[in-house]
């Protein structure tokens, strides 16, 4: 009953937004590319590792050619890089964050990408709620660098420049939304991640006493390729786009933008704090699975702790 | 220079004193240099290592370093404001004990500063603030007010040293060195008219400097905190509200300078009862505007209730958690000093000395409330199976670091007091202020015994 249910609402959601996905096919070279990108993943090239062995690693994770210091700081031109949020199709897979680990080489416990489980009352039913980076318009934690480290590019981009942190940590306590991480020891090296040049574009590889966070891929946005947690999502949850283009994917389903959160009732979290995000959501109406799907894959004592933070109570 | 022979015999008193370390001095030394080594042994730790040797971990990024940095800077008030304000003034009972407060001052603003370097992931940039140091952060205001700070509150203490230098520069001591070193730093003071009426102007104009720079650095300091969306930071009243908390200890440390010193030193006649008096009439009197602020604070943030602040307000005020420390922190630690210094009966050296010890502790725990529960409490959920990532916990490399910058606080203190007397030796006697002192300790005497007097006579009468 309960998965008929759902798959009405399935139903109905799709015959509500394939017909805009489809007028909007071809709009963008970036989406085309974008479609095609899962399969790239798996190609394998031999680079020399710094040990003077031949390795294997997989295409995607080299970029052709990395960008200057000073156009990493500036940003691609022309663009304004938007990421939409649809919780209504989050079951916590957790694909987001794992890709996201693999592609800038992180350790299995630092995430970039978090997925919470949120009540906002004890009436309301919980929902999976993924968090990248916001991206602000108007960050706190670039405010606040006293070196410049942190820094917002003119297509609306958020990066850290560990070669320039001093590790202060300040960026830390004023983002409001918990999008940090520090690197509190030296992270173990792999040859993927040595044969690279450090660039801010790629966050790759991490610098010890430095901070890191979720970066919007612009590595693999200068490919017109979409960032890691869009293509590793099994359900399409997470869209990126390009704001003056009006065009956001996930990568089998593209829409405008202004329609989308139009639509369907697009909001900022905790949007009274000031940060003008860049990432929006899209509430968690019309389910597609029953939030305790996203229990599946955790462990008893995972649950038992998921289920104990939600709504805290005094 | 010449002395005149009362000052002549103070500083014969203190020099002998200065080159010479008594076996409990001794003992004390060898004490604090152990903490010290033991705190670089735990500094090369943490470099070699990375910060995972520290309790910090994502959500809790500063810890209790940065207490420290915050207590460190506010002790450093005692000379800053409390000589301060007592050079301004004109207060007659100051000579015996600025000294003091502004060696505190200058200590006390050089350890400080050092535990943000330890807070710091890499030290071994910390040359990209001149590199690319942006005006917009207010840890570039930090840095650039610490450093005025120091610079200002050096240059007090220099300025108020030299007629003791140009003393000293005639004495007769063994080591070449000595010498050398007095003559260098007394820059040919003579104590002519002309020297001594523009000494006296620069150190009114720089006492009047100190007080609002020392303002300055605790404001940008509570700034840093104020400034950030997070529960329990996000208050307008931060800045006067450390800086109340800052004179409070800075006080409550001097007075318990001045009871080691006076111990150590002998100076029971430079430091008397009513120096600790009046100290403590100051500080009961801060305790009362710490109190008004902290409760400001929290009532309105209680009475408000908004979800985030409630969540920093009941882990202070759960048993469990917060409650004994903030209990220590915000009340017993005010009520008790300002108990027993209300009550004339109750003011004895010693007890104005035990609620000052009290008084700083509480003021070292409330910066770590201050700190910790409200980055243990982040805006979104804490959802980390990591119980390190949840829940604070120093660990000893940090402690032995803070072990390390007290030891290192005594270790100069020391150091400082074998090269110039811990009173202002010329001062003191020339000073018409010391005759106003012992005109105010005369009357005493006199009320006390006439009072007594009085009391016998009555009694006479009713027999
Ligand atoms: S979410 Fe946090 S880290 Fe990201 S831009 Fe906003 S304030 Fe900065
Ligand atoms: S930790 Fe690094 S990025 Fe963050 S504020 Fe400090 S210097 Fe800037």
């Amino acid at each position: 009953m309960e998965e008929q249910k759902n798959d009405q609402s399935r139903r109905a959601f799709f015959s509500k937004t394939v017909p805009a996905a489809i007028g909007m096919l071809g709009v963008s070279g970036l989406l085309a590319e974008a479609c095609k990108a899962p399969e790239e993943e798996e190609e394998k090239v031999s680079l020399l590792a710094p040990d003077g062995k031949l390795v294997q690693v997989s295409k995607s994770s080299i970029s052709p050619q990395p960008v200057s210091p000073q156009e990493a700081r500036e940003g691609i031109p022309g663009k304004k890089f938007v990421m939409v949020i649809d919780l209504a199709r989050c079951k916590n897979a957790r694909q987001c964050v794992a890709q996201c680990q693999k592609m800038h080489n992180q350790p299995a416990e630092d995430e970039w990408i978090k997925v919470f489980l949120m009540q906002d009352s004890e009436d309301t039913a919980p929902y999976w709620f993924p968090k990248p980076c916001f991206h602000c318009n108007q960050p706190p934690c670039v405010k606040v660098c006293p070196v410049g480290a942190t820094y917002k590019r003119t297509d609306g981009i958020v990066l850290v420049d560990t070669d320039r942190c001093i590790g202060c940590k300040f960026c830390m306590t004023a983002c409001p939304y918990s999008s940090r991480v520090f690197q509190w020891k030296e992270a173990p090296k792999s040859a993927e991640s040595c044969s690279q040049p450090y660039s801010p574009e790629t966050s790759v590889p991490s610098r010890v006493g430095t901070v890191g966070k979720c970066d919007f891929c612009p590595d693999m946005a200068r490919q017109g390729k979409l960032p890691g947690c869009v293509t590793g999502c099994p359900n399409g949850v997470i869209f990126f786009g390009d704001k003056n283009e009006d065009i956001v994917s996930n990568g089998s389903e593209s829409f405008r933008f202004s329609e989308l959160v139009h639509d369907r009732a697009g909001y900022h979290f905790m949007a009274e704090l000031g940060t003008e995000p860049n990432v929006y959501y899209l509430p968690p109406v019309d389910r597609l699975f029953d939030y305790e799907k996203g229990f599946n894959d955790l462990s008893d004592e995972q649950v038992e702790f998921y289920k104990n933070s939600v709504v805290k109570k005094h | 220079m010449k002395l005149d022979p009362k000052s002549a015999r103070s500083l014969e008193f203190f020099t002998a004193q200065m080159v010479r370390i008594s076996r409990p001095g001794m003992i004390g030394l060898a004490v604090m240099l152990l903490v010290v080594f033991g705190g670089i042994y735990a500094l090369a730790v943490q470099v070699i290592d990375g910060h995972i040797v520290t309790g910090m971990r994502d959500n809790v990024v500063w810890g209790i370093y940065i207490a420290n940095f915050i207590f460190f800077i506010g002790i450093s008030y005692a000379g800053a404001l409390i000589s301060g304000i007592l050079h301004l003034l004109r207060v007659p009972w100051r000579a015996p004990i600025i000294r003091i407060a502004e060696m505190i001052t200058v200590i006390s603003t050089m350890i400080g500063p050092s535990y943000i370097l330890l807070c710091m992931g890499r030290l071994d940039r910390l040359h990209h603030l001149a590199l690319y140091g942006r005006i917009q952060s207010p840890i570039l205001w930090d840095v650039l007010a610490i450093s005025t700070y120091l610079t200002g509150s050096i240059i007090f203490l220099y300025l108020a040293s030299i007629r003791d230098l140009a003393a000293l520069r005639t004495y007769p001591f063994k080591s070449k060195w000595r010498i050398w070193l007095y003559k260098f730093l007394s820059v040919d003071f003579n104590g002519n008219a002309a020297q001594n009426q523009y000494l006296d102007r620069a150190l009114t104009i720089m006492s009047a400097i100190i007080i609002p720079l020392a303002i300055l650095v605790h404001s940008v300091l509570a700034w840093i905190f104020g400034m950030t969306l997070r529960p329990g930071w996000h208050s307008t009243i931060f800045a006067p509200y450390f800086v109340i908390a800052a004179v409070f200890s800075g006080t409550g440390v001097l007075i318990i300078a001045m009871w080691v010193f006076r111990k150590v030193y002998h100076l029971e006649s430079y430091i008397t009862k009513i120096h600790f008096n009046y100290l403590g009439i100051i500080l009961m009197i801060l305790g009362a505007l710490y109190a008004y602020f902290t409760f400001s604070e929290y009532l309105t943030s209680w009475y408000g209730s908004e979800t985030w602040e409630m969540e920093v307000l009941y882990k202070l005020f759960d048993t469990n958690e917060y409650w004994w420390w903030f209990f220590f922190a915000a009340i017993l630690g005010v009520v008790l000093p300002i108990a027993v210094i209300l009550f004339p009966r109750f003011r004895t050296i010693n007890s104005i000395t035990a609620v000052s010890v009290i008084a700083v502790l509480a003021l070292w725990v409330k910066r770590y409330l201050i700190i910790i529960p409200t980055l243990e409490t982040p805006l979104l959920p804490l959802q980390d199976m990591r119980p390190e990532y949840i829940h604070y916990k120093v660990t000893p490399v940090e402690w032995m670091l803070t072990f390390a910058g007290i030891a290192m606080f005594c270790l100069l203190f020391f150091l400082f007091s074998k090269f110039l007397p811990i009173v202002n030796v010329v001062k003191v006697t020339e000073d018409r202020s010391y005759g106003a002192l012992r005109q105010i300790v005369a009357d005493r005497i006199i009320k006390r015994e006439v009072k007594a007097f009085k009391l016998k006579e009555r009694q006479k009468f009713a027999h």
